[in-house]
């Protein structure tokens, strides 16, 4: 009797060690948000050689921060777009999106121009010959970067954010893969990784920023990051400069002379789901 | 400083103030501004112009033949050329110079080289020309806090047809359902 008690008392004690060493890892492991500069430069050496290792091929990771003064916005010109998804394999290429077929970031909706912008009826995957089809129009629909996002609000783990160029990142270490975002957005403009994502050596693009296109482990959820990597570069989007009509435009909403605030002030510009004060900094505009 | 000297300095002012054209007050910024290359009158920089293989210089095989300056079908060259661009209206001396085979002119009377082709199409097209020049029309590359890349109208509007055709989509994505069997 006496023993078993002793046990039990040695039991708790040992568990209660143990549980209280992995409360204190787990404080002292931070997101990438959180951690210092010199830190956040040994995560990054530390990626660089995993991804040498898996992939056998040299992984640049960049953490280059916001700029300052620069607030991103994308418009899209819905009377150009013909539904031709150059785009969404562009920014399959440029991201090191999974080839499984599933997974892209952009999908292209086809709608019918009777029923207008119609999610309910909207077709993703329309397989045809030549496009524009006769009687459709074509909606690309993206993260839509919301200054007001609902999918950072909801994640248990605060493992995705907004940051202050607007754009809105997920930190792969910190995910869960709950999903709880994925449930969130109305846009569905999140994806989750079901499996390993398949992507061979060759088909990786080895310019990446730690926020946005490196490779991703199964598990976690993805999404665009108006290619990060490029545009806190000063590029455009792969997607931009992919479109064969010129549907796709970029710029910093704080700049008086950039083609975003053009468009806004001279064109007839569309919100998705306006009446949700979601506030994407993604607008869809007739060019026309 | 006297009193007299005062007052004389105060007319001056009065006269000033009233000199200034009563109309200045109102002026407004106005609605539209060139943008800023147009303003500087710079020339845009754009790739070389879309030439079909060995047809420029026009005036290469020009140079010898005579202006035949009577709307006709072509046959014995650019035969294969189908103009549906308001051909009611127009035919290739409309835009092609008859002087100079190597040019293009405007309504004007004005020669222009085909890199500079974009002021031809602008002289209708001038909503799309102004878009164009802002970046709005038209597909973009480069840097958008600096340097971009431009096209010329031609290089993705065939001039004698300008038309979008429809073309070939990339695959859709895979559906769920179809991969899960996989």
């Amino acid at each position: 009797m006496a023993d078993e008690g002793k046990t039990r008392r040695e039991f708790l004690a040992a568990t209660g060690a143990v549980a209280a060493v992995g409360l204190l890892s787990s404080c002292l492991d931070e997101r990438l948000k959180d951690v210092s500069k010199e830190e956040l430069k040994s995560r990054i050496a530390e990626m660089e050689a995993g991804y040498r290792q898996k992939y056998g091929k040299e992984v640049k990771v960049s953490d280059a921060e916001p700029l300052p003064g620069v607030a991103f916005a994308y418009a899209l010109d819905l009377s150009r777009c013909v539904g031709c998804r150059r785009c969404t394999y562009a920014c399959r290429e440029e991201n090191n999106i999974s080839r499984d077929g599933q997974l892209f970031w952009i999908r292209v909706l086809e709608m019918e121009k009777r029923k207008g912008v119609d999610f309910a009826h909207a077709n993703a995957y329309y397989d045809a010959e030549k496009v524009p089809r006769d009687g459709h129009f074509y909606v690309p629909v993206s993260c839509q970067q919301c200054d007001n996002p609902p999918c950072t609000k909801v994640c248990p783990v605060k493992a995705t954010w907004k940051e202050p160029d607007g754009i809105v990142t997920v930190d792969y270490d910190w995910c869960i893969g709950c999903r709880y975002c994925m449930a969130a957005c109305s846009y569905g403009a999140r994806h989750f990784n079901w499996k390993e994502p398949e992507l061979k050596p060759e088909e990786i693009n080895g310019t990446t920023h730690v926020l946005g296109n490196r490779p991703r482990p199964k598990g976690v959820v993805e999404k665009c990051t108006f290619c990060i990597q490029r545009t806190r570069a000063g590029r455009y989007p792969a997607c931009v400069e992919v479109c064969p009509v010129g549907a796709r435009k970029f710029g910093n909403l704080l700049d008086p002379s950039s083609e975003i605030r053009y468009i806004i002030e001279h064109k007839r510009v569309l919100i998705l789901k306006e009446e949700l004060n979601t506030m994407p900094r993604f607008l869809y505009f007739y060019g026309t | 400083m006297n009193g007299k000297s005062l007052l004389i300095l105060g007319f001056l002012l009065l006269l000033c103030a009233c000199s200034r054209h009563p109309e200045s007050d109102y002026e407004a910024e106005p609605s539209w501004k060139a943008p800023p290359d147009e303003q500087k009158d710079l020339a845009l920089e754009v790739p070389p112009p879309p030439f079909s293989e060995g047809i420029f210089p026009c005036s290469e095989c020009h140079k010898d033949l005579e202006t035949n300056p009577n709307r006709r079908k072509l046959e014995d060259a650019h035969d294969d050329i189908v103009l549906t661009h308001d051909e009611e209206h127009r035919w290739c001396l409309d835009c092609h110079d008859a002087q100079d085979r190597d040019k293009l002119h405007l309504a004007s009377g004005a020669k222009i080289s085909f890199e500079e082709s974009y002021k031809l199409c602008g002289q209708c097209h001038g909503d799309k020309y102004r878009d164009w020049r802002f970046g709005v029309h038209g597909r973009r590359t480069g840097l958008w806090n600096g340097k971009k890349g431009y096209l010329l109208c031609a290089h993705c509007h065939n001039p004698h047809q300008p038309h979008f055709k429809p073309i070939k989509p990339l695959p859709p994505p895979v559906r769920p359902e179809v991969s899960h069997g996989r």
